[in-house]
């Protein structure tokens, strides 16, 4: 599948942004990150930033941005349409947060932060449902999809959350969540890596051709001498060996470096431990870029099965 | 809206029946297809850079070809792809914004460009790859099984067919009600064993292939009958015989 630009930098974003509004929302009611007003609104401007700007760039992919609006109408069918309808209600709780944090009401803004926490999770999941309901794309029908969206925004979110915290004195505890989660999408993501990589494709040249009855089905003539929407699209092909060295590079850059950076942070506290969040928090933004281009990249849609290997796949 | 019609019990289910032993890859029906859609109901079918190289274009209709099978077993296969307007089709669940529909009165699955947003998310669930996008519109186009032709009463009833069916010169195309058993459609399909593509995904396609017929085995080829003794005259020519039969 092609890495759009603009969905890799939604997917990533807006998960950062959605988790770190559910550390937040969870968290700060039950007094595990600083209180301070002052920490609670620049949290969740971030959160509402990154959220937003991911939206926005999702946008950008559509043909009519301008009639963007119709998306939120077929909530009943469609996953795409859910996840407009859940981030658009989202902002509602978490819009009120902030005014509940301005204001400084307290009750409020504890029952606010778990609204918006729901919805965060709830729009999270829609994303990763978008993907694996796609039956011909059987790297994103992989039962580890969905948790694979919902683990690492929880990583990146706490990463953020853990940054912030450390700055206003206390990141403890999101930083703690955000080793545990980063652990545990480390290991998801091998193991997704894995799954993909040995799983045989249900689906052939024989099946899609239903031509398996006579033997080995080849290309002999493709039906176009030039490339069209089809194979732009789907038809994207990364060399192995490209694939490798990145998923290397996602998993020492967006997991382990992090996740070492984080936990030195916790070990030396103070200052120090700031600066040790803020970079975490970068390069598990980095790496996650880098993972959602892979998500894509390596992804194969049957419809390449009508062409020559050469010109896709 | 893009949940599907309820069905109905023996409901129309209009589609072709695309028949890969007769089929010679000529293109007719991808170039018909073309000529008539792009002024038909998903009008136009736009066309990039069609006179420099890079040349691209949208067709609901694209013609491949294979070969199967190994040595002498083998055979050169022509096979049409277009949209095979599924019973369960995800590229109209999928699509958030209701414009990507199946008809309920006759099963076919069409698009409409007044209220599609051009995500792309329809042609990521199709299997088939039978949509393809208007990249100057901003909006998915598809086969519309000629809709614009079937139920057209200003046209002749006999070219009240799809472009790519009336057009075809080795009659491999045929179109008609896959839910009525009775229907000529139906029938061929159950003689000559039609199939459906890729049934794994369970999208159900309306649409059937008829298999390439069984090639005829070809006999041991006939052995020359050797001349008996008393019909050869020449007396050498029978010494030889006898001599060389030795």
């Amino acid at each position: 599948m092609n890495p759009a630009p603009s969905i890799i930098v939604f997917t990533t974003l807006s998960g950062a942004g959605y988790g770190l509004l559910f550390w937040l929302g969870l968290l700060r009611p039950l007094g595990l990150v600083p209180q301070d007003a002052s920490f609670g609104i620049v949290a969740l401007l971030l959160a509402l930033a990154l959220v937003t700007a991911g939206l926005l760039s999702s946008t950008a992919h559509l043909g009519r941005p301008e009639r963007a609006w119709r998306a939120l109408s077929q909530w009943r069918s469609s996953w795409l349409s859910r996840e407009g309808v859940a981030a658009v209600v989202t902002y509602v709780p978490a819009g009120l947060l902030f005014l509940a944090l301005l204001l400084g009401w307290r009750g409020a803004a504890a029952l606010f932060g778990l609204l918006a926490a729901a919805g965060a999770v709830a729009t999270v999941y829609c994303t990763g449902m978008i993907y694996a309901s796609l039956k011909p794309i059987r790297q994103w029908r992989h039962p580890l999809v969905v948790p694979g969206y919902l683990t690492l925004a929880a990583f990146s979110g706490a990463a953020l959350l853990a940054m912030f915290g450390a700055f206003w004195g206390d990141g403890a505890v999101p930083a703690v969540i955000a080793v545990l989660a980063g652990a545990g999408g480390f290991v998801l993501k091998r193991t997704y890596w894995r799954a993909i990589d040995t799983e045989p494709p249900a689906s052939t040249p024989e099946t899609a051709t239903g031509l398996g009855a006579l033997g080995t089905v080849r290309t002999l003539d493709p039906p176009h001498t030039e490339t069209n929407y089809l194979l732009r699209e789907m038809g994207f092909r990364i060399a192995r060996k490209h694939a490798a060295r990145l998923r290397l590079i996602a998993q020492a850059a967006g997991f382990a470096a992090p996740l070492v950076l984080l936990l030195l942070g916790l070990l030396i506290g103070g200052g120090a431990a700031a600066v040790l969040a803020t970079l975490a928090a970068v390069l598990v933004l980095l790496g996650l870029l880098v993972e959602r281009w892979l998500m894509f990249a390596e992804a194969t849609h049957t419809v390449t099965l009508y062409y020559p290997p050469a010109t896709a796949r | 809206m893009t949940s599907l019609p309820e069905p109905v019990p023996n409901g129309k289910k209009l589609g072709l029946v695309i028949d890969l032993d007769t089929c010679v890859g000529c293109q007719a029906c991808a170039t018909n297809c073309k000529e008539w859609n792009t002024s038909g109901h998903l009008a136009p079918l736009p066309d990039f850079k069609p006179y420099s190289a890079g040349t691209e274009g949208v067709w609901f209709n694209r013609v491949h070809s294979y070969e199967a099978g190994e040595g002498e077993a083998g055979r050169t296969v022509h096979f049409p792809r277009s949209c095979l307007h599924c019973e369960q089709p995800a590229c109209v669940t999928v699509c958030p914004t209701g414009a990507s529909y199946k008809r309920a009165e006759d099963g076919i699955v069409l698009v409409n460009t007044e209220t599609c947003i051009g995500c792309g998310l329809c042609a990521w669930a199709c299997p088939y790859g039978a949509r393809e996008m208007d990249e100057d519109a901003g909006v998915m186009k598809k086969c519309t099984l000629c809709i614009d032709r079937i139920y057209n009463e200003t046209i002749p009833e006999a070219q009240r067919q799809p472009a790519c069916v009336l057009t075809c010169p080795t009659r491999a195309r045929h179109f008609g009600d896959l839910g009525d058993p009775d229907s000529a459609v139906s029938k061929l399909v159950r003689e000559r064993g039609g199939y459906d593509l890729m049934p794994e995904l369970g999208y159900k396609p309306v649409n059937k292939y008829l298999p390439p017929r069984k090639r005829a085995v070809a006999e041991a080829p006939p052995r020359e009958a050797e001349p008996r003794k008393e019909e050869i005259a020449n007396p050498l020519l029978r010494w030889m015989d006898k001599v060389l039969s030795r």
